[in-house]
């Protein structure tokens, strides 16, 4: 047993992002874990103020290079209430399309390259024998469908240049649609390999936790109500009033709580919550492992986000193969004074925006919550809780296990630190 | 994240070829040392990050710049044109955690030997940079 002791981890890996971590433990007790986020803080905040509207999304979307999708769609379903502007039904279904090829994208960046080497007991993908190679083949398929989607609907995978406000500026080639289909048939029998290891892998850390996550009828991560596992109903534009901001003075980002406790949303708290919406085909497909739902094993965060990644290919495809899009005239609002909120499932879990906007339509405020701020509370009492069960063990050994708790949460750092609050001091 | 979309189509090449010494988004194990090429992404907004950039230049016999950030610093210079008074607002936020006065583009701190713009970074340039430099240095 060690008694005093200090864990300092500079630039944790395979995360999206820069973040540290300070563990200090005295007499056998833990005394204090910082989990500090050193990404830089780049006032998005701020410097979306007095800006036009219709220049916001694509701007915020530079948020982060992952998920930013999930920024410029929230960002754009906040100022479309804040001008009264209701997308049409194909709109929303190209939206769901263009997430979705994030989902898929994103989840198997985290789990094929982050997590995998975690579970196959390598320090990375570039490590993997001949064996492991074919999993290495199949993250870049994988990877390669969800970009092309995404692609297909927005133009780029990455900033999508045709997802605008009231419309999509152009529409799926029918060419490329089919060998999108075909791609995204190809890859699904490698999703069935890939929960299969996340299923069988033995890596576990139960306590008990809150979730919440926003539970849509199909699954498709953009509209709906925010449910909570205490039985919570919130409606969208209520969600902030449940928040609570804590400030973390070691940190260039602040972290949440929700209804006063720490809390968790991501992959595990949506299958959690609302497994049962799934696709019918994932669902008749993977049944034995849905049945592991709801758990509170945080590292089923790693396996819901395999199963959701199915999800997101067999609605794609029931979407692509049954839809005819056809041009259609965009939607504009008057410009008014008003607020907007949007709320959708991002990734790694719900993400917030807020936008007041004047009546030249410049904003007036703006605020956002990302996943990894929500979860930071958490991630930082259960790796208390980790350190505590492991005193016994070799300091190297409780390094390793921390970093992997935490990759399992699939924290973005790039996210946390876009914006501040200054009356923290 | 261009970077990581390209090695869907190039993983396997690179693989046999390049040896990523440093690369905290795929390794654990980094070593900064000795490099031939460093490419770096993202704006200089901190004395700690400026410290860094200069040993990475120290370390590499290229440099290049990689996305809209690294080579002009936009848009994570945006608090460079802020108001006086939204200054004022972010101030303490600066001064705890270290950072400059200002947001820099790298060429404003070390010297850079090639660039590939674009938010996110232009794919082709990047592979005509990336190709140069296998030749330059006799990989390929």
């Amino acid at each position: 047993m060690h008694e005093d002791f200090e864990i300092s981890i500079e630039g944790l890996s395979k995360i999206e992002g820069h973040a540290s971590l300070d563990v200090k433990v005295r007499k056998g007790k833990v005394e204090s874990v910082k989990l500090k986020i050193s990404e830089n803080k780049r006032f998005y905040t701020q410097a979306i103020r007095g800006k036009q509207f219709q220049t916001v999304p694509q701007l915020v979307s530079r948020i982060c290079g992952t998920c930013s999708i999930a920024h410029l769609t929230c960002c754009t379903e906040a100022v479309e209430k804040a001008l009264g502007i209701k997308p049409s039904e194909q709109t929303v279904l190209l939206r769901k399309l263009m997430a979705y090829g994030m989902m898929i994208r994103d989840h198997a960046m985290h789990l094929y390259l982050f997590s995998l080497p975690d579970v196959l007991g390598k320090d990375s993908v570039l490590d993997f024998d001949e064996r492991e190679h074919e999993l290495v083949h199949h993250a870049f398929e994988v990877k390669k469908a969800g970009n092309d989607l995404s692609k297909l609907i927005g133009g780029r995978a990455i900033h999508p240049p045709y997802a605008q406000i009231g419309q999509f500026s152009r529409l799926p080639d029918k060419n490329e649609t089919k060998q999108v289909i075909d791609e995204l048939k190809k890859i699904r029998s490698h999703i069935f390999e890939l929960v299969r290891i996340f299923y069988e892998c033995p890596f576990t850390f139960r306590k008990k936790t809150r979730f919440v996550a926003l539970t849509t009828e199909d699954f498709s991560f953009l509209e709906g109500v925010i449910k909570s596992s205490q039985g919570l109903m919130i409606p969208e534009a209520h969600y902030w009033e449940h928040l609570h901001r804590v400030i973390l003075p070691y940190s260039q980002a602040a972290g949440f709580e929700f209804e006063g406790k720490d809390f968790m949303v991501g992959a595990l708290a949506r299958l959690n919550l609302n497994r049962e919406k799934l696709h019918k085909e994932t669902r008749r497909d993977l049944s034995k492992y849905i049945r592991m739902f709801p758990s509170e094993n945080i590292y089923h965060n790693n396996l819901a986000q395999a199963i959701e990644i199915m999800h997101c290919i067999d609605h794609s495809i029931e979407i692509l193969e049954s839809s005819d899009f056809k041009k259609e005239t965009k939607k504009e609002g008057k410009i008014k004074e008003g607020k907007g909120i949007g709320v959708i499932e991002a990734p790694r879990g719900t993400l917030y925006y807020a936008i007041d906007l004047d009546k030249q339509g410049k904003i007036l405020y703006g605020n956002l919550v990302i996943p990894t701020a929500q979860n930071q509370i958490k991630m930082e009492n259960d790796i208390r809780t980790l350190v505590a069960k492991n005193l016994d063990k070799d300091k190297s050994v409780i390094q390793s296990e921390i970093e992997k708790l935490i990759r399992a949460y699939d924290p973005c750092m790039t996210c946390a630190t876009h914006f501040l609050k200054v009356n923290w001091i | 994240m261009i970077f990581l979309e390209l090695m869907n189509d190039y993983f396997f090449e690179w693989e046999k070829i390049i040896d990523f010494k440093y690369l905290k988004l795929l390794k654990s194990k980094n070593e900064l040392k000795d490099l031939d090429v460093a490419f770096v992404d993202g704006a200089i907004s901190t004395f700690k990050e400026e410290d860094k950039l200069k040993e990475i230049r120290k370390k590499s016999k290229k440099l290049v710049a990689i996305g809209s950030c690294a080579v002009n610093g936009s848009p994570s210079n945006q608090r460079n044109f802020f108001s006086e008074d939204t200054k004022r607002e972010i101030k303490v936020i600066l001064d705890n955690f270290g950072h400059r006065d200002k947001v820099s583009a790298l060429n404003e701190i070390v010297t850079v030997d090639d660039y590939v713009p674009g938010c996110p970074m232009e794919e082709s340039k990047f592979l005509e940079v990336l190709n140069k430099y296998l030749k330059e240095f006799k990989v390929v």
